[in-house]
């Protein structure tokens, strides 16, 4: 009964410290329609700052805790809302989570970036302070954090509803643009709600510091409990917010004092806030189809049925002549790009065309992988039964939560990635703790793949099978349905298109072929383990689809070799390891609105090159003969390809590319981020 | 398989044949304190066109939303073809043949005008039987932008054509799934004089095909014309429903649209000019078809 009570305050505690950071993300939410993501990371790096100050520096505690909380990150939040936020609030969720993805992914850079990886710990507040209370001792820091998020609490709620600043607030949400024309300032509203967020972001996670230690990822976690108890209040009701965090931290502390300390059950206690989160998701109403949405975010233009098949024919060709002379280390990293390029293919059909964002793609390559290897068939068969294995979980997921918004199917993937990586993958049916297991490689109609070489150029081709599908797709009835579907749900609905089965299936295909990616991969290493499958791997993944472009397929086959690149950078460079997920970051936040990415920009090039030297190197070479008949969709593809090139052409004439700057000015932006 | 239609309190004419195509039945939206549509009650017949008319913020177009099923409404009931609907999904009143376009354009934006009618068509076929080849076959689609006369446009991308030409863009794809009631919500604003002309005719011509077409609209000098029968909203209720002449001359309308009446007034259109008098408010609401 003791330990009871002993575990229920540390309950409150612990819910205390997540109410905390719970109401900033509300405030921020609330009042700007972004939904910070980085928020845990934020409340990490300003940990560091704070151990930086009091310990390292030797500040005494309650300037270190001041500079923290009212200089360093109020300024932080404010950056971040002035100059990288801004005008989120109405882009569609594929581009404000990248951002957010993005500033999550550059706070962590600049962590380990700041501060390397060695023994760092925070003492609590009044260490050694503690009082009796009921026959234990609470300590002043366990004290303090609950008075802390009850006078975070009353004082957000006086600072709504008592000041002119609140009312500001408030107004702002329903309507930025009217309280403009009565005289308030959004902007400089939106910047306090994310410089006071911030501040409570660094607050929770230097209350919480103490107890879970310095760490890069366990307080980047955070974010999931806070949003866990912030929906519970439908991300704008704080109150409810605050009994949201505190059933949270009660159940997680619960969960560590009762559940047993082996099999399943024990690691059940490293994801209560993911499955809380899930249990919460699955509860809430139905949402309510919105007029209004966004609209004409372009694509980028579908290459012509011959030139899609040269490219491919010239990868394939090119892998092959690199695969004849190229070390085994080598080829592991071309097969290791490979894989990431068809793992970016299932992006491109679920952000690039669909809207979505997933932010478990690499745990469906280790859900592929694990497949493969269960099922023991080293063969196509074995590949697709991983591909269908991935797909049938991607749907699982999908199914609870497609009924919501994008914003909530994002972050329940967020919430299954850590479920796997925290628990399934690690579990004794799967990889095992530490463990892994050996794969075979794959035979094709009983041609048996032996060299790495090989094996690495029927990686490339299903990464140019897949691809042409992709682009097939694209251009038929389905692929107008999904661009339908994310230019205007509501049309869609009064058109009779049931979504939430269309979702699904579209959200099953791309894990699908995440399962692929990662049943070629077990294969080409021959050994795989659960760490190769952790969470944040779909961070980097997303950020470098985006960058390189995630409505195209050679945006896809880039970012593939840019992910992989990554790490061997990072290796080669020890001393600014950090210094390239900041770069990345930076990259994506400058492209998020340019879903085209980089890839878009060689195609202008290309174009470029062709108006000023195509004529004169065509007269040069002899007429090849035109190949006859074309192949199923692919006259679909030249049809569309024709659609799309016009405005592709309409583009690059406003680009104005060696002449004068059409009428949207900038490199037309105006088609790719209309946010009207 | 489904149950049969039983007419429900009374005196409704709940019959699927003869009977009224679509019932809006004492339907009220409130938001948070305010109520936007407030018991409201209309019906529209097969073959016929009803207008829905009153100042800004009436709550016709959260009357289209109850409608078609985008808002769930706090009382009340609509009913399709007899059948109980208030609670089904958006998807599936459209394949029980609704179709609706928006105040606010919803035009899907990067494809072109042709595709925009071609997914629809593609989406009313199912979207598994759509994925077979032959799809949205491409004389249909032609041919129904000729008809509401847009076939100019098809190459162009939705986002950049006219916003009257993209109303009848939304029109031309509800046209796609071949829909028995069509809700339009202001179709002609965007048009000039001759394409108005030439869109009221297109009006009565889809009704002579038997469809009932429901039409939040502005342009008086339309409704007048083109509508059997007119509902005026006023506050979210209804203060009057009759033949267009009876309309005009209704000095309940005439309050709600000026803010006095006046017999003699014939030609002020007013669209813009919700000054309204507090007496309106009190006015009794003139229900016609619904009363028990």
């Amino acid at each position: 009964m003791s330990s009871f009570l002993a575990f229920t305050i540390f309950g409150l505690v612990s819910g205390a410290a997540y109410a905390i950071a719970a109401s900033g993300l509300v405030l921020t939410y609330s009042t700007t329609r972004v939904f910070n993501i980085a928020h845990g990371a934020l409340g990490m790096l300003l940990s560091f700052v704070f151990w930086d100050f009091s310990v390292r520096q030797g500040m005494p505690t309650p300037l270190a805790l001041a500079l923290v909380l009212l200089v360093v990150a109020p300024a932080i939040g404010w950056f971040l809302q002035r100059f990288v936020a801004r005008d989120l609030g109405d882009a569609p969720v594929s581009v404000s989570l990248v951002v957010t993805v993005a500033i999550l992914v550059a706070t962590l850079g600049l962590a380990q970036q700041v501060w390397p990886p060695e023994a760092r710990s925070v003492q609590p507040f009044f260490a050694g302070t503690s009082f009796e209370m009921f026959g234990f001792f609470i300590t002043a820091h366990q004290v303090l954090t609950i008075v802390l998020s009850f006078v975070v609490a009353i004082g957000l709620y006086a600072l709504l509803n008592r000041t002119r600043i609140g009312t500001a607030m408030r107004a702002s949400v329903d309507n930025p643009e009217l309280l403009k024309l009565f005289g308030g300032q959004p902007e400089r509203v939106a910047a306090l709600s994310w410089a006071i967020g911030t501040s409570l972001a660094a607050l929770a996670g230097v209350l919480l510091v103490s107890t879970i230690g310095l760490d890069y990822y366990a307080l980047l976690l955070l974010v999931i409990n806070a949003f866990a108890a912030a929906i519970l209040g439908r991300l704008k009701n704080l109150p409810l917010t605050f009994v949201g965090a505190m059933s949270l931290g009660l159940l997680t502390s619960y969960a560590s004092g009762y559940l047993p300390t082996e099999g399943l059950l024990n690691s059940v206690r490293n994801v209560v806030p993911a499955l809380f989160l899930f249990a919460v998701i699955v509860a809430m109403p139905q949402a309510q189809l919105r007029i209004g949405q966004v609209k004409g975010i372009v694509a980028a233009p579908l290459p012509s049925p011959f030139k899609a098949l040269g490219w491919s024919g010239a990868l394939l060709l090119g892998v092959m002549l690199l695969a004849s002379g190229m070390s085994e280390a080598n080829l592991l990293l071309v097969g290791t790009a490979a894989t990431y390029a068809i793992v970016m293919l299932s992006m491109v059909l679920l952000t690039g065309y669909g809207g979505h964002v997933s932010l478990a793609q690499i745990t469906f390559v280790g859900v592929g992988a694990l497949a493969y290897i269960k099922v023991d068939q080293p063969n196509l068969l074995g590949v697709l039964m991983a591909g269908l294995v991935a797909a049938g979980v991607g749907a699982l997921v999908a199914l609870p939560v497609i009924r919501l918004t994008g914003l909530y199917l994002a972050l329940a993937t967020l919430a299954f990635a850590v479920i796997m990586d925290k628990m399934i993958f690690q579990a004794g049916f799967a990889f095992g703790f530490n463990g892994s297991l050996n794969a075979e490689r794959l035979s094709i109609l009983t041609f048996q793949v032996e060299t790495t070489g090989a094996y690495v150029w029927v990686m490339a081709l299903f990464f140019v099978v897949m691809g042409l599908g992709l682009l097939v797709v694209r251009a038929g009835p389905l692929g107008r349905m999904l661009v339908a579907l994310r230019d205007s749900p509501a049309a869609c609905g009064t058109l009779g298109l049931d979504q939430r089965w269309f979702r699904v299936g579209l959200f099953a295909v791309s894990a699908g072929m995440a399962g692929v990616a990662g049943a070629l991969y077990a294969g080409l290493r021959g050994t795989v383990g659960a760490a190769e499958f952790q969470f944040f791997g779909s961070f980097t993944l997303l950020l470098m689809a985006v960058v390189f472009g995630v409505t195209s397929v050679t945006g896809a086959a880039l970012g593939g070799i840019g992910l992989m690149m990554l790490p061997v950078l990072q290796a080669d460079y020890p001393g600014i390891a950090g210094l390239f997920f900041v770069v990345i970051a930076v990259g994506a936040i400058l492209l998020a609105r340019d879903p085209n990415g980089l890839a878009n920009q060689l195609f202008r090039l290309g174009n470029m090159l062709d108006r000023r030297y195509g004529t004169r190197v065509r007269e040069r070479i002899p007429v090849l003969p035109v190949p006859g008949g074309s192949i199923g969709g692919m006259r679909e593809i030249a049809r569309a390809e024709h659609d799309a090139n016009a405005h592709a052409d309409h583009t690059l004439d406003t680009v104005g590319l060696g002449g004068a700057p059409g009428p949207e000015g900038t490199d037309g932006r105006k088609e790719t981020a209309g946010v009207q | 398989m489904s149950s049969s239609p039983v007419p429900q309190g009374g005196g409704h004419r709940a019959d699927a044949r003869g009977g009224p195509l679509l019932e809006v039945d004492h339907v009220v939206v409130q938001f948070g304190g305010v109520t936007a549509v407030n018991e409201a009650c209309f019906t529209a017949d097969p073959g016929t066109v009803t207008g829905l008319i009153g100042p800004n913020g009436a709550g016709k177009t959260t009357c289209f939303n109850v409608i078609s099923g985008l808002q769930r409404p706090t009382r009340g009931k609509v009913r399709f073809q007899g059948k109980d609907v208030t609670s089904m999904p958006v998807h599936r009143r459209s394949k029980r043949g609704m179709g609706r376009t928006f105040q606010r354009l919803e035009a899907f934006g990067s494809l072109s005008v042709r595709d925009n009618v071609r997914v629809a068509a593609d989406i009313h076929r199912g979207v598994l039987t759509g994925l077979l080849p032959g799809g949205g076959r491409g004389k249909d689609i032609d041919a129904l932008l000729e008809r509401v006369g847009i076939a100019a446009y098809a190459q162009e991308r939705a986002d950049s054509i006219p916003t009257g030409t993209a109303r009848l863009l939304e029109l031309a794809r509800c046209l796609a799934g071949d829909p028995k009631l069509l809700l339009l919500d202001e179709p002609s604003s965007g048009l000039d004089e001759t394409e108005t002309d030439a869109f009221g005719d297109l009006l009565r011509d889809l009704a002579s095909e038997g469809r009932a077409i429901l039409m939040v609209e502005h342009d008086m000098d339309l409704v007048m014309a083109v509508c059997d029968t007119i509902h005026v909203l006023d506050f979210g209720s209804i203060i009057a429903s009759g033949e267009p002449a009876a309309i005009r001359r209704d000095p309940a309308v005439q309050k709600a649209y000026l803010g006095y009446s006046d017999e003699d007034d014939e030609d002020h259109t007013a669209t813009d000019l919700p000054a309204v008098s507090d007496e309106t408010l009190v006015i009794p609401a003139v229900r016609e078809g619904a009363e028990a």
